[in-house]
């Protein structure tokens, strides 16, 4: 049941069909359109599948556009092929975090401004929190969890443990997958050239100069 | 987030069809996904233009051509680029962080939303937001709020480097919509707020920005982008300037001065280019033709200091581009 509610976020009741615009179009009543709302979220806890089919049942209202979309879509993610379906809301963030259990990428501003949620996208970093899932349809995505060799860690990660890169860590995931495009890019010639194309990762805690020491030793050593 | 219906378009021609039907183009989505998020934007429909063949950069007969769907960072980085117009690299690279540069399309820039507090706060009144609801930044927080250009209605700034320098540059950008192409400059895209500041462009209903052109001028070299912000990277300008200068046998023979951060849309000065005309290129005659610049200049309560700071920006952006040399 659980496992139903996070295939498909937008039929769990939270994003429920009743204040919403067209809903609320002549014809169906805010009472109604509750109703048909109500109607989709006992489905959804009760059915193992939710498809288009329940879309049609409820003839009687206009529905909201795309509430019972569901895009397929597959990914290689750290060198493993996954396929799912989602709804074409969903982030790559909510999608690793929520679909796939690989909660090391972290949710911070959820806006595009803290960079806590940076993964490699066809090798670019990128904010997985302003990246629909479904227009990256295909793509290879790198996170966290794909970094070490099983117990043998990422040289950029040992260097954040040796330079005290963090205090509470919540950042960390994002800045170690940013300092990772960083020095890819060429971008860590000196420190700072490394603070400055680092900038999109904000660390609360401030361990800033660990993290520039960190991301200049992991450039100088072997090239990742 | 509301939901909404998506399509991947693979042509032009199926996008603008898309749009016919009522869908709104997405591209990067670093403006658009975030202000859906925030329920500010509410499309109903989607149509993903991501994968349509518009990420080209090239150089063609003394122009850059520019596809729409290029992203920053590749822009910022392609060769051709930095030879013909070192400038729009270095505006590029002010703008935004590495990762949303990855992601963020030219066009998508160039059609960014004000970053002005009061349009994101659902409850506040806003006229872009919510035409006829009153304009909260007038007597609340508008420090970051625009000096020229401004109205009774709308005070934000443009958040765009990249429009200054295009407008600097005398860019040209093609459009194609359900009745056909059309190609004009990228200045003539923005609209003043007027009474009007919901409607921000001048596309057309189905419009979709194919590229943006930029002439090459003989002394690129002497080209300069100067942001002023509150940080050292990754923030929004509160003043920031373009300058490019001609320079022969110690005389400014043409100039080329934008400022970004000060107007409702991206600000060129032609007043200012033409009190740089046939003078030496020195510090005194650069502050004497950045007094034009003040021509019509109209501060909020929290922003007088951009009155101060714009010429001074000015000032150190055309040195900056002088120094090039």
């Amino acid at each position: 049941m659980e496992e139903t509610d996070k295939r498909k976020p937008g039929l769990a009741g939270t994003e429920s069909p009743g204040c919403s615009h067209d809903a609320c179009q002549p014809g169906v009543t805010r009472r109604e359109a509750l109703q048909i709302g109500g109607a989709v979220v006992a489905t959804a806890l009760t059915s193992d599948f939710i498809g288009p089919s329940v879309a049609q049942e409820p003839a009687t209202a206009v529905l909201e556009p795309g509430l019972y979309e569901s895009a397929s879509v597959s990914f290689t993610i750290n060198d493993g092929a996954v396929s799912l379906d989602l709804d074409p809301r969903m982030s790559i963030l909510d999608m690793l975090r929520e679909r796939l259990f690989l909660t090391g990428t972290k949710k911070g501003c959820n806006q595009g401004a803290c960079g806590a949620c940076t993964v490699l996208v066809d090798g670019r970093r990128v904010n997985s929190c302003l990246a629909l899932a479904v227009v990256y349809d295909g793509s290879t995505i790198e996170t966290i969890e794909g970094l070490a060799k099983g117990d043998e860690l990422h040289p950029l990660q040992s260097a954040f443990i040796e330079h005290d890169g963090f205090q509470c860590g919540y950042c960390t995931s994002g800045q170690i997958m940013s300092g990772v495009a960083c020095i890819r890019e060429g971008h860590a010639g000196s420190p700072e050239d490394i603070s400055y194309w680092m900038s999109g990762n904000i660390c609360r805690c401030g361990a800033y100069p660990g993290i520039v020491a960190a991301v200049q030793q992991a450039a100088s050593g072997e090239r990742t | 987030m509301k939901s909404f219906s998506y399509e991947r378009a693979d042509t032009v021609s199926d996008a603008i069809a898309a749009s016919v039907r009522g869908f709104r183009y997405l591209a990067g989505g670093t403006t658009l996904v975030d202000l859906m998020r925030e329920e500010v934007e509410l499309p109903e429909r989607l149509v993903d233009i991501n994968r349509l063949p518009l990420s080209y950069v090239r150089a063609e007969n003394h122009r850059l051509l520019i596809g729409s769907l290029a992203r920053m960072s590749d822009v910022a980085s392609n060769a051709d680029v930095r030879r013909l117009h070192p400038l729009i690299s270095e505006t590029l690279v002010e703008g935004a962080s590495p990762q949303l540069r990855n992601v963020a399309s030219i066009g998508g820039n160039l059609l960014q939303r004000v970053r002005c507090p009061y349009f994101r706060m659902l409850d506040a009144p806003c006229n872009k937001r919510n035409p006829g609801s009153g304009c909260s930044a007038l007597q609340g927080l508008n420090v970051g709020t625009a000096i020229l250009g401004t109205s009774e209605s709308c005070v934000a700034t443009h958040p765009s480097d990249l429009a200054v320098t295009l407008v600097a540059l005398d860019a040209t950008m093609s459009v194609r919509g359900p009745n056909g192409d059309r190609v004009f400059p990228v200045a003539d895209l923005y609209r003043l707020p007027g009474d009007t500041p919901h409607i921000e462009h001048t596309l057309l209903p189905g419009e979709l920005i194919l590229e943006v052109q930029v002439p090459a001028i003989p002394y690129s070299r002497n080209a300069r982008y100067l942001k002023v912000r509150d940080r050292s990277s990754y923030e929004f300008a509160l003043v920031s300037a373009a300058a490019a200068l001609q320079l022969e046998n110690g005389v400014i023979t043409e100039a080329r001065v934008a400022a970004g951060g000060a107007g409702t849309i991206p600000w060129r000065l032609p007043a200012v280019e033409v009190a740089l005309h046939g003078k030496e290129p020195t510090r005194q005659s650069f502050e004497a033709a950045a007094e034009a610049a003040m021509d019509g200049v109209k501060p909020q309560s929290g922003n007088e200091f951009k009155v101060r700071l714009l010429p001074r920006t000015i000032v150190r952006a055309l040195e900056m581009a002088r120094d090039n040399t």
